[in-house]
């Protein structure tokens, strides 16, 4: 295994420490969606899956 | 009646403080993404290497962790948001040399794929002007999945992985470019250089997964 794999690994590691306690305090802090909340970020989604699809169809 | 014009006139300025830090967030991107397109263009022509590559990217990523968020509040902030999406751009040069050399239209509609997806996430954000704070535990979850899995496939490099961990990054990275854009509406993000630095970062990941997945789905690679 050569070393920028292993930079690469430890890279994406240390990305993980470092995420890990702003997402347990996102995941106690943040306020909850309803379903209506949820629909307006999944529509938009939805267009962004469909525009990837569009292009990957294009290559 | 005097309470009432209180409240009007501070809401006003919070709404014109809200627009100010939008127009300086937006000022600075165009300025950092030309930037960092031009440092990306210098990587390519150097025929930057992986290691130097991500040397740049892991240096980057010191000092937004450690650096920016002690200078963002200052004029310093400037020269080091330059820096990071500086190395950032040069830290693609590796990855753009490779798919330059397969095909050379896998880059372009990368590009205006990532331009069409920021553009239509913002003006959607923007004209509902709906708080997409809830979203901020899902997305960072999601965040960490995808450096877990990302991390595993290093050492597996199983191709079905890329795929997938490159798709869910085009989806997380859509839903932060929502989160931050809200944020900046809602007053949530008052820093117009951290507001950068967010959606620099998603505009830069959304910019390689798209990358990548075309690169796995074109006929010449």
């Amino acid at each position: 295994m050569d070393w920028v794999k292993i930079g690469s690994a430890l890279f994406l590691l240390a990305m993980l420490v470092f995420i890990f306690p702003r997402m347990k305090q996102a995941l106690e802090n943040a306020p909850k969606g309803n379903m209506q909340d949820w629909m307006s970020f999944i529509v938009p989604l939805a267009a962004v899956i469909g525009f990837v699809i569009l292009l990957l169809m294009m290559v | 009646m005097n309470d009432h014009n209180i409240s009007l006139g501070r809401a006003q300025e919070s709404v014109l403080a809200t627009n100010k830090v939008l127009k300086n967030t937006y000022a600075l991107l165009s300025m950092t993404l030309i930037f960092s397109g031009l440092m990306a263009f210098v990587g390519v022509s150097i025929n930057l290497g992986h290691g130097a590559a991500l040397i740049a990217s892991i240096a980057a990523i010191a000092m937004l962790w450690f650096v920016l968020p002690r200078t963002a509040n200052s004029a310093a902030g400037i020269p080091v948001i330059f820096a990071i999406t500086g190395l950032l751009g040069l830290g693609l040069g590796p990855v753009l040399n490779h798919y330059l050399a397969v095909n050379s239209d896998i880059v372009m509609t990368a590009l205006g794929g990532t331009g069409v997806i920021f553009l239509g996430l913002s003006g959607y954000a923007l004209t509902t002007r709906k708080d997409f704070s809830f979203m901020a535990g899902f997305l960072m979850v999601g965040m960490f999945v995808v450096l877990g899995a990302a991390l595993l496939n290093i050492f597996l490099e199983i191709p079905m992985l890329f795929l997938a961990v490159n798709a869910a990054i085009v989806m997380i990275m859509s839903g932060l470019i929502l989160f931050e854009t809200s944020s900046i509406i809602h007053g949530g993000e008052t820093n117009y250089i951290m507001a950068t630095a967010s959606l620099f970062l998603s505009i830069l990941n959304l910019f390689q997964a798209l990358l990548h997945l075309l690169g796995a789905f074109s006929n010449n690679d």
